[in-house]
């Protein structure tokens, strides 16, 4: 059995102790201690290079596939350390979903892009139901059923990101990962993707990446505030930290940091 | 909203899953490396091969011209100065032909629908076999040129190029007819390094009221240099290894002799003449000569890699 | 006079025509030998095209003796072609798939990848030479010398290079994003290469690897000190071991000899053989350009 960690608390679903990630020699993000409610929603916010995309890639272990890029400390998911060599990153993939920035859907029908991950995972019981479900939990369903043998690539980009969260609430993940998934799609898209959120948050617990504090705002539960300052060696080089986590109307309301006031009132970033 | 709970098998991998990542990556892993094996292989039993005649001339074997199964004597200086001598004049007349053709399909002398036309023409050019190439330089290359060989050894009999009479097959027609082979390459080459010299530059040049041509030796060519020397490189070494065309217009004599217009020898066709019926020492020369071939091939290849490298540009 | 008009005599204008005209030579001459070349093909082998020649056997050379057909070799060249297929396809698409998926850039995939660019350079004849040595040589295969399985392997150690250089470039242009969709769904390595990655490559993939077949097909060189040359018909598997005819090999050594009727039959099996190959290529770059113009957003 892979040892419990004692700390870990009943209702944390996720913590970070201690984490810090580096590319190579540079030193990206340094000392994360960070924990996670299920069934909340967290943004992850802050200035551009301060590390939040590569603090969300290492929840699921995405980060293993770029080359040099190692990690310290502990994340614990469900008690265990997911950095353990024991552990298998296939599996945590498979508990910990993630939706990226670009749209990616497979060149593959409507249809299959969802039946693909769920075949993966061993799905057993009725496919065509489960599509169907996803979709419409993805508010995606009005807009495709007719034709859910088109291609993906036939969709727009709103819709495209749609299926994109489609295909991975479909493998019923614990966590949902997603990774400023607004970014690449307009504004009444990007609505439409905010009352999803809303939807899933009843069931899944979701860590976003985004830009966008009104999003931000709108639709987080807790928010933490990344910042990056210089190295102490004075090479010029930023490393990432954690500067303050807080609840939504906390963070924006009353923050503890001076550097979160001045980020959120626009003062940089 | 009805809340089915999907029911997955495979939240764990079970074990027979985790054994074929393993042995697929593995696999991988063993099929690229054969590249490695199958040329470590080649150049060993080459090697090998040819140890018996290598130790029994030494170095002396590349400069010895005297090459007799009867008396089992053997030099390859002939076929080794024939390998080089073509591969260089062959060369020094593909490439103006070459650059021209490409300066021709990147400049806008014509519609852009038409350059590519005659683009696709050299590139088809590469397609045709070496042996139809050989068919047709014996039946309709040789009777075209006669005439002219007959002429360059009336009037230039004096330069030792041209010192003998033409026979049929001779060195000369291995040359033009390694020309035709070696255009695509060079042309192809030196469109793509061409093309990828940046427009501002050429810009620049016509912004200061330099002419077409002008801007073209001043500025594009210097530029494209490191590509077309690449390109070079790798044509010479493709003429060194060509066999069937050559073997099939050179003559195959093993005589030397400074004129192009006699019979002559490369180690490809020397190889692909006499390693049939060779037998005993004969075949161990054969792989020395051999041997021979593969450095020099090697050497220009290795060295085009760098140059290519160096300058990074992908080829 | 106007000084910004065209100075028909200046010496910079007159040296750029000469160029102009230069250069044009140049093109004239390079495209000149593929026309003359194709259309002697064409109408000296076609005009010789029967149902004969693909169904007799070539006759022994001989002064009145008719030149009878080009069976035994046209089924060579397609079986030995297949066999270095089927060798050089699985192990170059295997070595590919690591370059491009597996390996991190590290000093094994830049010697592999050199390798490759090496194994491109070197002279066919010496795979030919190679291949005698190991097999026909040392009779190694059951005991037969010069057989068309030889030939094929000779043949393999040149398509190898074409195959692997196609799938890792081919496999390269795929985009990450569709690698981390497939990764992001907690599918495995081999999953993702096998249902998304190369799918998405197979057409640029299949693309390289035929025009790879066909070149090999053209190739003399590495068979005739492997497979060598055979006048009869293709009967059965055993003929594998055995001396094994080929359409190259028939042009070469038909063309080689006196005889006006061999002569004949060299030209008739190049139509063939050049037919082919110019068709698959030109096939495969109207393919190209039809794909660029569908390409998915």
């Amino acid at each position: 059995m892979i040892k419990n960690n004692k700390k870990a608390q009943k209702n944390y679903i996720l913590s970070l102790e201690d984490v810090s990630i580096s590319y190579g020699k540079f030193k990206a993000v340094k000392n994360i201690f960070c924990n996670f409610k299920k069934g909340d929603i967290t943004s992850l916010i802050g200035p551009s290079g301060c590390g939040k995309s590569t603090v969300l890639r290492s929840l699921n272990r995405m980060n293993d596939l770029i080359p040099n890029c190692s990690l310290k400390g502990t994340v614990l998911f469900d008690g265990t350390n997911i950095y353990d060599k024991r552990v298998d990153a296939v599996e945590v993939r498979r508990r910990i979903g993630m939706v990226f920035q670009q749209p990616n859907p497979f060149p593959k029908s409507i249809y299959e892009n969802i039946a693909f991950g769920a075949r993966i995972n061993g799905f057993v019981g009725d496919m065509d139901d489960l599509v169907e479900l996803s979709l419409k939990k993805a508010a995606l369903w009005s807009e495709c059923k007719d034709k859910l043998n088109d291609s993906g690539y036939s969709l727009s980009g709103g819709q495209q990101q749609r299926l994109c969260i489609a295909r991975t609430i479909a493998i019923e993940p614990e966590i949902i990962l997603m990774d400023e998934p607004c970014s690449a799609l307009d504004p009444i898209s990007t609505l439409k993707i905010e009352e999803t959120m809303h939807e899933l948050k009843k069931n899944y617990t979701i860590i976003i990446v985004t830009h966008n504090m009104q999003q931000a705002l709108r639709v987080s539960d807790m928010t933490a505030f990344f910042n990056a300052i210089e190295y102490e060696g004075g090479d010029g080089g930023k490393v990432g930290y954690l500067a303050e986590f807080n609840s939504t109307k906390k963070i924006f309301s009353s923050p503890k940091e001076k550097t979160t006031q001045e980020y959120i009132s626009g003062k940089f970033g | 909203m009805e809340e089915k709970l999907a029911l997955f098998k495979n939240r764990k991998r079970f074990g027979i899953e985790k054994y074929i990542d393993v042995i697929f990556k593995n696999t991988a892993l063993v099929l690229s490396s054969f590249v490695a094996i199958i040329l470590l292989g080649i150049v060993l039993v080459v090697f090998f091969q040819s140890f018996e005649s290598f130790s029994r001339y030494g170095l002396k074997f590349l400069v010895t011209s005297e090459w007799n199964p009867v008396k089992d004597e053997y030099g390859a200086f002939t076929a080794i100065y024939g390998t080089l001598i073509t591969s260089f004049l062959s060369l020094l007349i593909t490439i103006p032909l070459g650059v021209g053709t490409a300066i021709f399909i990147t400049e806008d002398f014509v519609p852009k629908v038409l350059r590519e036309i005659i683009g696709s023409f050299v590139e088809l050019l590469a397609a045709i076999p070496s042996v139809v190439l050989g068919l047709w330089a014996i039946f309709v290359m040789e009777p075209f040129f006669r005439e002219f060989f007959v002429f360059l050894h009336n009037f230039f009999g004096w330069v030792p190029l041209f010192s003998t009479e033409p026979t049929g097959r001779n060195s000369l027609m291995a040359i033009l007819i390694l020309v035709v082979m070696l255009l695509p390459i060079v042309t192809s080459i030196a469109r793509d390094s061409l093309n990828q010299v940046p427009k501002k530059l050429r810009n620049a040049s016509y912004g200061i009221g330099a002419s077409r041509w002008k801007t073209i030796f001043s500025v594009i060519l210097p530029a494209a240099l490191s590509g077309i020397m690449a390109g070079v490189l790798l044509a010479l070494g493709r003429a060194m290894g060509e066999t069937m065309a050559v073997t099939m217009i050179i003559g195959n004599s093993n005589a030397f002799s400074w004129s192009l217009l006699s019979p002559g020898y490369t180690i490809s066709s020397m190889l692909a003449n006499q390693f049939g019926e060779a037998d005993g020492s004969q075949v161990s020369s054969l792989f020395y000569a051999a041997f021979v071939l593969m450095i020099l091939s090697l050497v220009v290849n290795i060295f085009a890699q760098w140059l290519v490298k160096k300058f990074s540009l992908k080829y | 006079m106007n000084s910004l008009f065209y100075q028909k005599n200046s010496s910079r204008n007159i040296g750029d025509k000469v160029f102009t005209t230069l250069s044009l030579i140049c093109v004239v001459i390079a495209i000149l030998p593929l026309i003359f070349l194709v259309t002697y093909i064409l109408i000296k082998g076609g005009a010789q095209i029967t149902p004969d020649l693909f169904t007799l056997e070539p006759n022994p050379p001989g002064d009145d003796l008719d030149a009878g057909g080009i069976n035994p070799a046209l089924i060579g060249t397609l079986i030995i072609t297949s066999i270095a297929s089927i060798i050089s396809i699985p192990v170059g698409v295997g070595g590919g798939i690591y370059l491009a998926e597996y390996s991190k850039g590290g000093p094994f995939s830049r010697f592999i990848r050199f390798g490759v660019n090496v194994l491109a350079g070197v002279p066919s004849i010496i795979a030919g030479v190679f291949i005698y040595a190991l097999i026909v040589s040392t009779k190694i295969l059951f005991g037969s010398m010069y057989s068309g399985l030889a030939g094929g392997m000779a043949l393999s150690i040149l398509m190898l290079p074409t195959v692997i250089k196609t799938t890792d470039e081919g496999l390269k242009l795929v985009p990450n994003e569709l690698r981390y969709a497939s990764l992001g769904v907690g599918a495995s390595m081999y999953t993702t290469i096998l249902k998304i990655t190369l799918p998405s490559a197979f057409r640029s993939i299949a693309t390289g690897v035929v025009l790879g077949i066909a070149r090999a097909a053209g190739e003399t060189a590495p068979l005739i000190f492997t497979a060598l040359f055979s006048y009869y018909y293709i009967t059965g598997f055993g003929d594998l071991f055995y001396e094994m005819g080929s359409l190259s090999v028939l042009i070469y050594n038909f063309a080689l000899e006196p005889y006006d009727a061999q002569n004949k039959l060299a030209w008739s099996a190049s139509f063939i053989l050049v037919l082919s190959i110019l068709s698959v290529n030109i096939f495969s770059r109207i393919l190209a350009a039809l794909t660029e113009k569908t390409k998915r957003v």
